[in-house]
């Protein structure tokens, strides 16, 4: 019924689907089943980068250039759950006001949940179903990342990594980690006087690399000044560049067979994740106290490990 | 497998350039484990619906200290009368005067919170309204 409806392009159905494919009801799981089936035609796009980099901005201004371009735009956004409280204050779309007002656009948050390494099963899930319902650019930021936030990368097609001048140097772009994943690196807020120095430093690191590119592509390092729509469109390009070298050798469809790969996987940790958490929860006094004050390392692991076993 | 949150459309509604207490309320909700989104200054009612859809909020706070509550509140209930979101919970916060409380009722607000609201009872009674008008539990 809700799936008929969004499929027909009703934007509160498709919104209230979304709800319930990412708490996982029945209803939600057997209709992302079913666009499993349509899905799998969207060119998935990874915006990461440190907190503040600009992500959100940047986003903002290509839903823009990508409607200009025709296409139907999807946009996930993931911000973080508090650890304390597990609530979570998603300012993303801040960065996007009016954006969504226009046609073929459609931009949902989504809190992290309790999810580590920058994208979550939840949010999988929420491409996989946009993919499915007829938006063909999908564009999905992950938290402000940190250097091992890479999860990102069996996601989607294209990343993008942003950085900014001035929040590191020449050994930050040689490290290992996020400064590797990039398929395209942006350097945004490149009007400060260091993007210059950035820009060499990420040259620097992608030339001297001696590992096979990921595919065989080399990566391309783009300017941007996002809020000021400067390097928009050379953006795109270079996303649409690298969309047509993937499809080129046979890599559309893998990526997205990663992707689903990826979805089951994260989906199988969290259920095996919220077992450990519960035993861990419930028998926290009996835990202390084993390890505290009689020491019993070894049993107490193969016991806890058992328990966990037991209840999967 | 994950309980259900409240989810929560913190916004600014006209010309009102004011957005501290805004995100005063929107830090407290997150704080009382909602998932809040703040789309911050000079919404109009077109823009807040519009992003109450697509989040799928329970909720829909608009924050407003400029004086045209009475002008402007209706005209979100009737883009959301229009819209059919009709189980979501609208509340007002700001400098409203206490006799406009009744009227903004009548007009469909679900709860006015006025200055010196304590930050637990918003968040409880909001989670109460909910309750109400989307017929789900929601867990303490």
């Amino acid at each position: 019924m809700l799936l008929e409806k969004a499929l027909a392009g009703e934007e509160l159905a498709i919104s209230r689907l979304l709800t319930k494919i990412e708490y996982f009801t029945p209803e939600g799981l057997e209709s992302l089943q079913e666009l499993i089936k349509r899905s799998g035609k969207a060119h998935v796009i990874g915006i990461t980068g440190s907190p503040g980099a600009g992500k959100s901005t940047l986003i903002s201004e290509l839903i823009s250039e990508y409607v200009k371009r025709g296409h139907k735009v999807g946009v996930v956004l993931i911000d973080p759950s508090s650890p304390f409280s597990m609530g979570s204050f998603m300012g993303n779309r801040i960065r996007m006001v009016g954006k969504d007002i226009q046609q073929n656009v459609f931009i949902r948050s989504i809190a992290s949940r309790g999810n580590l390494g920058g994208i979550s099963a939840e949010a999988l899930m929420l491409i996989e179903a946009l993919d499915g319902l007829g938006f063909d650019r999908i564009i999905v930021e992950t938290v402000g990342a940190g250097q091992t936030d890479t999860d990102i990368v069996s996601g989607v097609h294209t990343i993008g990594v942003v950085s900014v001048p001035g929040t590191g140097d020449e050994i930050q772009a040689l490290k290992a980690g996020i400064m590797e994943i990039g398929d395209v690196y942006i350097i945004n807020k490149a009007d400060k006087p260091e993007a210059e120095m950035l820009y060499e430093a990420i040259r620097f690191a992608l030339s001297s690399a001696e590992i096979n590119f990921r595919d065989g592509w080399v990566p391309k390092i783009v300017k941007t000044i996002a809020i000021k729509n400067v390097g928009i469109k050379e953006l795109v390009d270079t996303f649409e560049e690298h969309l047509n070298y993937i499809k080129s050798q046979g890599l559309f469809d893998k990526r997205i067979k990663d992707r689903r790969v990826k979805m089951i996987e994260l989906l199988l940790r969290k259920r095996v994740e919220d077992v450990i958490s519960n035993i861990i929860k419930e028998n926290s006094n009996y835990i202390s106290k084993e390890i505290n004050e009689k020491h019993n390392l070894l049993n107490l692991i193969n016991e806890i490990y058992n328990d966990v076993k037991n209840s999967l | 497998m994950s309980q259900k949150r409240i989810k929560v459309l913190v916004s600014k509604l006209g010309l009102d350039g004011h957005d501290r207490g805004a995100k005063v309320i929107a830090r407290a909700l997150k704080d009382a484990g909602m998932e809040v989104v703040y789309t911050g200054l000079r919404q109009t009612p077109e823009q807040i619906v519009k992003a109450a859809i697509q989040e799928d909020v329970d909720v829909i706070g608009v924050s407003i200290l400029s004086g045209a509550h009475l002008e402007l509140v209706p005209l979100v209930i009737k883009e959301m009368k229009d819209k059919g979101l009709n189980d979501v919970v609208l509340v007002v916060g700001g400098v409203i005067p206490p006799q406009d409380v009744p009227k903004l009722k009548e007009m469909g607000v679900d709860e006015v919170f006025l200055p010196g609201s304590s930050l637990k009872e918003i968040s409880e009674k909001i989670t109460r309204a909910v309750e109400a008008k989307r017929g789900i539990k929601i867990a303490s």
